[in-house]
């Protein structure tokens, strides 16, 4: 048996060259110090992100993009297909822990400052797979074509066509017409299924052959600390098998919430019904949510909708183009600023989420 | 050829390649864009229907009707009169209810709330609903819009 893998990996070396990949692996070292820890979230994003995948292609087996349909699809999925519920279940749980881990992973660069150069690109990318996991969620929501999904993708979508200027256009786009009904479904089920993962997978490897190509970033000024002396690891086998542990604990932190916590299906959107109460957006938005609640209704002369999103929206793109104005990290020099500007942002996004979820 | 021809032939032939190439990537983009674009649905514009029959609603009781491809809220009072409104909500787009227990039009996406004149009058929205006609028959009832 050792003999015929040998042989196998023989082969396939003589014709790609595999010992120099390997070789490369080895030389590989992530670097090892008191915030290492952080270094694991996005492995984690990763494995969320491949759980995705897989519980994703499984449920289109059965599920059916259609305003008659998707809903009974997803019953069925649920009550006749032998582990139809698991599966649903972890699709949806492993969705929102993929949004967590991600963010966390998006924290951790930002307050280690590891989008300096020369990993600019590595941060862009990183953004753009955020925002797309967003919209995978929002997108997402809709297909089992509940009541909550229903009234909760007016509303998001009626804010975003208060976008000025471009907001009717993007409106009519995402609902496919000026009204939320079948139409919508079958858009948001193609940009779920189809677009984003297309686009997420260019991204990701691009991503991915970055972080092999760079190694990981460390911390600016961790080397002054008096104790710290420069330790490593090399990532293979050590840093790789580590992240396998850690991906099985998730695995199993996943089963539990997926078996013990069975997302609900609720009832059958019907569009010629009340909006249910409790309609509220999935925590990762709850957030802005609640803070256009705060705003006026009238700020000077616009509205206080478009000014909060505005407002978003600006924040947004400072945020991602953050690699690009911090100049301080930069030319390696502390900057608090950024320390100051990413604790407001996570004190806002827990206290608003928290205010959202208790109102 | 001197040097300043063939400068000139060669900005002739950059513009050419790059004006070939804005118009490829358009002829490829126009249809795409237009094809993303939902087409004008050609519906027959409501502008009256039969909501119910008169005893169908008890005093101070509402219901959802369909109102062409849009919900509508037709509301009998205490006094056993109807209204009628466009059931969605002018702040984001929900669709609203009658609320027994207030007297008032709710909508409980943000606990918007409107009297039974369709007048915003508490939680975010920024305008009143719209009201319809309400004309009966007989025993039934057409609500229409108003023109
Ligand atoms: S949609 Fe009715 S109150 Fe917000």
């Amino acid at each position: 048996m050792k003999n015929y893998i040998q042989n196998l990996y023989k082969w396939i070396d003589e014709r790609v060259q595999l010992q120099s990949l390997v070789e490369f692996m080895g030389k590989k070292y992530v670097p090892v110090h008191r915030h290492s820890i952080w270094y694991y979230f996005g492995g984690v994003s990763l494995f969320l992100f491949i759980i995705q995948v897989v519980t994703g292609i499984l449920l289109l087996m059965y599920y059916k993009g259609s305003e008659d349909l998707a809903f009974e699809s997803i019953h069925f999925i649920m009550s006749k297909v032998e582990f139809g519920w698991l599966i649903r279940s972890i699709h949806s749980w492993s969705a929102n822990l993929f949004i967590l881990a991600a963010m966390i992973h998006m924290f951790s660069v930002f307050f280690g400052k590891a989008y300096r150069k020369p990993r600019e690109v590595t941060w862009l990318t990183g953004m753009l797979m955020f925002f797309m996991a967003l919209a995978f969620g929002f997108s997402g929501y809709l297909l089992p074509w509940n009541e909550l999904a229903f009234f909760a993708t007016k509303v998001g979508t009626d804010i975003a066509g208060d976008i000025p200027i471009i907001g009717k256009t993007i409106l009519e786009f995402l609902r496919g017409g000026e009204d939320v009904t079948g139409a919508t479904l079958s858009r948001f089920f193609g940009f779920h299924v189809a677009i984003f993962p297309g686009i997420f997978t260019v991204l990701l490897t691009i991503h991915l052959l970055l972080v092999q190509r760079q190694g990981m970033s460390e911390p600016l000024f961790i080397e002054d600390e008096e104790k710290y002396e420069k330790k490593k690891m090399s990532f293979f086998p050590n840093f790789l098998l580590r992240d396998l542990l850690l991906w099985l604990i998730v695995l199993n932190i996943l089963a539990i919430l997926a078996v013990f916590f069975p997302w609900e299906l609720g009832t059958k959107a019907d569009p010629f019904a009340p909006a249910p109460a409790g309609i509220k957006p999935e925590w990762y938005f709850l957030f802005m949510f609640q803070t256009l609640k705060y705003i006026p209704a009238n700020i000077w002369f616009i509205e206080g909708e478009i000014f909060g999103i505005v407002l978003f929206g600006i924040a947004g793109i400072l945020w991602t183009l953050v690699p690009f104005w911090d100049r301080k990290s930069f030319r390696g020099e502390r900057n608090r600023f950024i320390n100051y500007v990413g604790i407001f942002v996570v004190i806002y996004i827990i206290l608003l989420t928290t205010l959202g979820w208790l109102t | 050829m001197n040097e300043k021809e063939r400068e000139s032939k060669r900005l002739f032939l950059k513009s050419i390649l790059y004006g070939s190439l804005t118009a490829l990537s358009a002829a490829i983009l126009y249809p795409i864009f237009k094809f993303l674009k939902p087409p004008q649905q050609t519906e027959v514009e409501v502008s009256s229907i039969k909501a119910a029959n008169v005893n169908d609603l008890e005093k101070d009781s509402g219901i959802i009707v369909r109102f062409g491809n849009k919900p509508a809220i037709l509301i009998r009072n205490a006094n056993g009169d109807f209204k009628a409104f466009s059931a969605t909500c002018t702040h984001l787009d929900c669709t609203v209810q009658y609320r027994k227990d207030k007297g008032i039009i709710w909508c409980a996406c943000h606990n918007g709330q409107y009297d039974l004149n369709g007048r915003n009058i508490g939680g975010p929205p920024p305008r009143p609903l719209e009201e319809f006609r309400v004309v009966i028959k007989g025993e039934e009832i057409f609500i229409s819009k108003n023109v």
